[in-house]
């Protein structure tokens, strides 16, 4: 078989062959002959060769070299947007495949899992509780789960991906992205679930509400942060995963969902002051100020909900790009 | 991307498809998997007891592999084949050294990667692709081909549990081949599936041959090599044995096996008439 030569070409592109330049650096492209096997005859397709300055480019260096250039891991992974998203609902629809119920595991999850916390609290303080008590834990427990599922999935998504990991050139970033899509995708039917007791609990809507949007941000980019920086570490030390929901049920109980926030940092203590330094004190205690309470939320809790936020999402980030390229060698 | 031609020829970086230069590969094998924990860790504190045991897969390896060749690579198992071509896939980075590559990449290293067997086949063409690196539009268009390729009919709609396995190798390596890369890396992916299979792979690869793409191939079978490769290398223990035109290499390799005389005088004398019997005759 010919070998066909590549000189470096002129800028354009070449649609054909005879309108090259004989110039010093004009490409001469000579396609092999086709060979012909059986009924098919290949067919040479000069327009599908990709000029060289066109090609993409990559080097790849030792795993030692510290976290790849932004600049081009960024847009690559802006690129496998469609993946994630086809991944995503893939992965949901194939969990609740051989379930009778299907799909409706996705409300029904939530709604028991509710009532297991209600009856836990109702047998706790003795049915003394306020009467949008039930709404009230909805809304704090399912915004709390959407964080406890994004961190929990991410820790075992790449352990539970080795194939692609190892047999594919993906930013490894995509996978404990997609698990932040497949909670969120888990997130939303739970709140058909809480609007329904918002509504059987008639408790009134505000303006307030609005405030609900920048809370569930800043819980996804803290929850995605801590996820990266869970899966990096899974890797290493693979007892993380046994650890994690001890953890997280431990943070729950930490947390204003089973209380309200305000009053319970105005007690003095040292309980008090554990709940004020909890980076999800002040997005669980605004998420249920705009939904429940009808009341803006403290300035304050905002801020500070970003702050812990965009630091767990950038670290979360630098960690996990720094180390990415020994999974394919640690797995 | 995006420079001058003129500047972009000149530049050792983007004169080759690809570039290995002076490549090391180490792989940590851990000794006792349980010494992986935290508790281990800390007995093992201000002791220098080893904990994992260095393999070091590629020794040194240099080559280039110019645009539009079709470059096999041959060795023994356990030789380092499978290491150094993850590593120019950009999946297992070098200890010490540089890959360059110019152009996309397509790997064929495992057949089905991204697959989910409770989805059908549809879905899961839809899912590797993507998992490639093709976007949904690519995808669409493209869906038709890979479809009538694999030659599945109404088997693409049913859940890739129920294949068998050669329906799942035909889908997966339709898959792999239909992603339009300038550089195709191949392990091992041409010796499922039964004769006719074999066939429609072997003309898929010339097709892409045929097309001036860079291809590498790593393979057992010998006679596929020969036939569709301009150019060899033998790979012994991580290191680069001999590299020149595959009958050569091809040659001296068998030799090295043990492969007997006799054997090689009859393969010479049956030519490439019969395929299935070229890939079954050269398996080592």
């Amino acid at each position: 078989m010919t070998q066909p030569s590549l000189k470096p070409a002129a800028d354009a592109p070449i649609d054909d062959i005879d309108d090259i330049d004989d110039t010093e650096d004009a490409m001469v492209v000579e396609l092999p002959a086709p060979e012909k096997l059986g009924a098919v005859e290949p067919k040479p397709d000069p327009t599908r060769v990709t000029p060289l300055e066109a090609r993409e480019h990559h080097v790849f260096r030792s795993r030692r070299s510290g976290v790849p250039r932004m600049r081009e891991y960024l847009p690559e992974l802006w690129g496998r947007r469609e993946f994630v998203l086809e991944l995503a609902r893939c992965t949901l629809r194939a969990q609740n495949y051989l379930n009778a119920f299907g799909q409706l595991w996705l409300v029904l999850n939530p709604l028991l899992l509710g009532c297991v916390y209600f009856t836990l609290v109702d047998i706790i303080n003795d049915s003394a509780h306020a009467q949008n008590y039930f709404t009230m834990l909805l809304g704090g427990l399912f915004l709390y789960n959407y964080f406890s599922g994004i961190v929990s999935q991410s820790t075992g998504s790449i352990i539970g991906s080795s194939r692609l990991v190892l047999n594919s050139r993906l930013p490894r970033l995509v996978l404990p992205i997609t698990q932040v899509g497949i909670a969120f995708m888990r997130f939303l039917p739970s709140m058909i679930v809480f609007l329904a007791a918002h509504t059987i609990q008639g408790v009134p809507w505000g303006l307030s509400a609005f405030y609900a949007i920048p809370a569930l941000l800043e819980m996804t980019l803290f929850a995605a942060g801590l996820g990266f920086i869970f899966a990096t570490l899974q890797v290493y030390f693979r007892d993380i995963a046994n650890i994690l929901p001890y953890m997280t049920r431990i943070w729950l109980f930490l947390s204003p969902v089973l209380f309200q926030l305000a009053p319970e940092i105005a007690k003095p203590g040292l309980k008090s002051r554990v709940i004020e330094l909890n980076p999800l004190s002040p997005i669980i205690g605004s998420w249920g100020n705009a939904l429940v309470y009808n009341t803006p939320p403290p300035v304050s809790w905002l801020l500070e909900g970003a702050a812990w936020s965009i630091v767990a999402f950038v670290a979360g980030v630098l960690i996990f790009t720094r180390r990415e390229r020994e999974f394919s060698v640690r797995l | 991307m995006g420079r001058p031609a003129a500047a972009a020829a000149a530049d050792p970086d983007y004169a080759h498809a690809i570039s290995v230069r002076d490549v090391y590969i180490n792989y940590r094998s851990v000794i006792d998997p349980r010494t992986n924990t935290l508790r281990h860790s800390l007995a093992r504190m201000g002791r220098s007891t080893r904990t994992a045991r260095v393999i070091e897969a590629v020794k040194g390896m240099s080559f280039d592999v110019d645009h539009g060749t079709v470059l096999g690579i041959i060795g023994a198992n356990g030789a380092g084949k499978s290491t150094i071509m993850k590593a120019i896939a950009g999946i297992l980075p070098p200890t010490t050294g540089e890959i360059v590559v110019n152009g996309r990449i397509s790997t064929l290293l495992a057949l089905g990667v991204g697959f989910n067997g409770h989805l059908s086949g549809r879905e899961n063409v839809i899912l590797g692709s993507l998992a490639a690196g093709l976007t949904r539009r690519q995808v669409n268009e493209r869906f038709e081909e890979i479809a009538a390729w694999a030659e599945l009919g109404e088997f693409i709609d049913m859940p890739m549990k129920a294949y068998s396995s050669g329906m799942y190798g035909r889908l997966a390596f339709a898959v792999s081949t239909h992603l339009d890369p300038d550089v195709l890396l191949v392990d091992e992916a041409l010796s499922t599936g039964d004769a006719h299979f074999r066939r429609k792979s072997y003309e898929k690869m010339q097709e892409l041959v045929g097309q001036a793409r860079t291809i590498v191939i790593v393979s057992h079978g010998i006679g596929a090599i020969k036939e569709m490769c301009d150019d060899c290398i033998w790979i012994d223990k991580g290191k680069i044995v001999r590299r020149g035109s595959p009958a050569e290499i091809a040659a001296e390799y068998l030799e090295f096996q043990g492969v007997p005389q006799s054997e090689k005088i009859d393969e010479a004398a049956e030519g490439s008439d019969d395929l299935a019997d070229d890939f079954a005759m050269d398996e080592v």
